[in-house]
């Protein structure tokens, strides 16, 4: 930064238009060229890890669960796995299925939720309303399944609340394969349209060695060309569905649009896979005894890895329940894609991502230095 | 980001004017929010428009409870609105706390900081639940007068 006479600052957030949420980042432009950002959170932040400190643990589940609502159901789907481990509880064979069935389900909104959110930022509306309009259907399958549109509540410590009769399978496979017929029509446009690739094509570029340095997760490094999905690890029952992860090398937005176009197609299939597959059973076992011991467990969001951290002391109260969620991780390497880039660029480049401010929200600054 | 979003102000719109500010909800109401938008496309005629700028709206929609950081950006938003003002606070956390009363970081609902006119329970709630009370707050504009 030589000639700093020409730099010069604007802020973006926290009540903006372009942001459903509150994050507020201050760019320093030379021109229109980004020289640095600087990112402020905590306008979100609750203290829910302390809550989760004072609750009855089994009511946690609940609490988790609204650590997000776009990707609700992943969150109680950890923490019910975290404390079955903690409580060696060994889950029937359908809840492992019934749960990947709706973590795919979860995966879908949230991915088409974003390329929805995705269209409009890089300024094309029509896309927007196709959509949202399609994403209706899986919301209408939540309804379906279990009642309620949003927050599915369909995991219980010990396997699940509802079951997928025969009559709910068939119109899974029904409306599914409507939604996959519906998704050809607008996904041309993402793959093809040359005005959309103006606007993404080497765009917030993250080289493969920045992705892994800065630490991305998600579809964020498997567009940077890294095969890294803790589906992989074959957890519930992604090991028995033939899972393989999607990556692109381009490293640049456009990959990271077709990486979750992409898995929208690979959802639909390894849910309609597991019902077919889906062995037959009880959906769930009680759970016995109280919490104890130091526990790890990791899955996939739609947005990348979550990472769970449970303390136990044999009480009805965790001792400690820690969270990452995946926004976080990849701020630093949004970071990396914004600097250098153009002004007119940032609405698609801070989308990349797919910020979800409510899940970053789990730390927040102690104090200021004078 | 909102397909409905305009540059017009109340008056010119001749209804109302809607700013949304997420306070630190779960996103729920949020999603919900832009769905009913988006699922009725001619909410318009309803005389509801989504605005960016709070100088330029009539009526906020809160979600969330709120802390100790976006309180000054949530009153911040309110002295800016328009007069009269309409407040709807969109779900159960941003009416009393909810789920989220215990957390160390949060103050309640957003009734706390700033009046609130009509209150929107649910976890999430429903897009035509949000469709009745802006019904609702319509109501409760024309009987306390619509500057002219």
């Amino acid at each position: 930064m030589s000639n700093t006479q020409n730099i010069s600052t604007f802020p973006f957030g926290p009540q903006d238009v372009l942001l459903p949420e509150p994050l507020k980042f201050q760019f320093y432009v030379d021109g229109d060229k980004i020289i640095k950002v600087d990112p402020t959170i905590g306008y979100v932040h609750r203290g829910l890890e302390r809550a989760a400190e004072l609750n009855d643990y089994r009511r946690n589940l609940y609490l988790c669960e609204r650590i997000c609502g776009i990707c609700n159901v992943i969150h109680g789907q950890t923490y019910a796995g975290l404390i079955e481990k903690m409580t060696d509880t060994e889950i029937p064979e359908r809840a492992q299925y019934l749960r990947s069935i709706w973590g795919e389900l979860a995966r879908l909104q949230s991915h088409l939720l974003w390329l929805g959110l995705f269209a409009e930022a890089v300024g094309n509306p029509q896309l927007f309303l196709d959509v949202w309009r399609d994403r209706e259907i899986v919301l209408q399958l939540n309804e379906a399944t279990n009642g309620h549109r949003i927050h599915l509540g369909t995991t219980l410590i010990g396997g699940a609340v509802k079951d997928i009769d025969e009559s709910l399978a068939q119109k899974y496979f029904a409306e599914l394969d409507k939604l996959r017929t519906r998704m050809d029509t607008w996904a041309v446009t993402m793959r093809k349209d040359p005005e959309f690739l103006a606007k993404t094509v080497d765009i917030g570029l993250l080289p493969k060695k920045d992705a892994v340095h800065s630490g991305a997760v998600g579809p964020v490094i498997r567009a940077s060309g890294i095969p890294d999905d803790m589906r992989c690890n074959g957890y519930q029952a992604y090991g028995e569905l033939d899972f393989e992860p999607i990556t692109y090398d381009g490293c640049d937005v456009q990959s990271r649009v077709l990486v979750r176009l992409d898995e929208t197609y690979q959802s639909i299939e390894l849910i309609k896979r597991a019902l077919k597959q889906m062995p037959t059973g009880p959906i769930a076992v009680k759970s016995e005894g109280f919490p104890e011991g130091e526990i790890v467990y990791r899955t996939e969001q739609p947005r990348g890895e979550v990472f769970y951290y449970g303390k136990g002391n044999g009480t009805i109260h965790l001792e400690r329940l820690k969270i990452r969620t995946p926004t976080m991780p990849n701020i630093p390497p949004l970071l990396t894609m914004l600097t250098g880039d153009k002004k007119q660029n940032i609405p698609a480049i801070v989308h990349s991502i797919d910020p979800c401010i409510s899940c970053t929200e789990r730390i927040t600054e102690i104090k200021e230095v004078a | 980001m909102y397909p409905l979003t305009s540059q017009k102000t109340a008056q010119e719109n001749n209804g109302i004017s809607v700013v949304h500010f997420d306070c630190g909800g779960c996103n729920g109401c949020d999603i919900e929010i832009l769905a009913t938008l988006t699922r009725i496309e001619d909410l318009k005629k309803l005389g509801i428009t989504r605005v960016g700028d709070p100088s330029k709206a009539n009526a906020l929609v809160a979600t969330g409870p709120v802390n100790h950081r976006n309180k000054e950006v949530l009153k911040s938003i309110y002295d800016r609105m328009q007069e009269p003002k309409l407040v709807f606070a969109v779900g159960t956390c941003a009416c009393t706390g909810g789920l989220f009363h215990n957390c160390g970081n949060t103050l309640g609902g957003i009734d706390k900081v700033i009046p609130v006119d009509v209150y929107i329970p649910g976890c999430a709630v429903r897009p035509e639940q949000i469709i009745h009370a802006v019904n609702l707050a319509i109501k409760k504009l024309t009987q306390e007068g619509k500057p002219e």
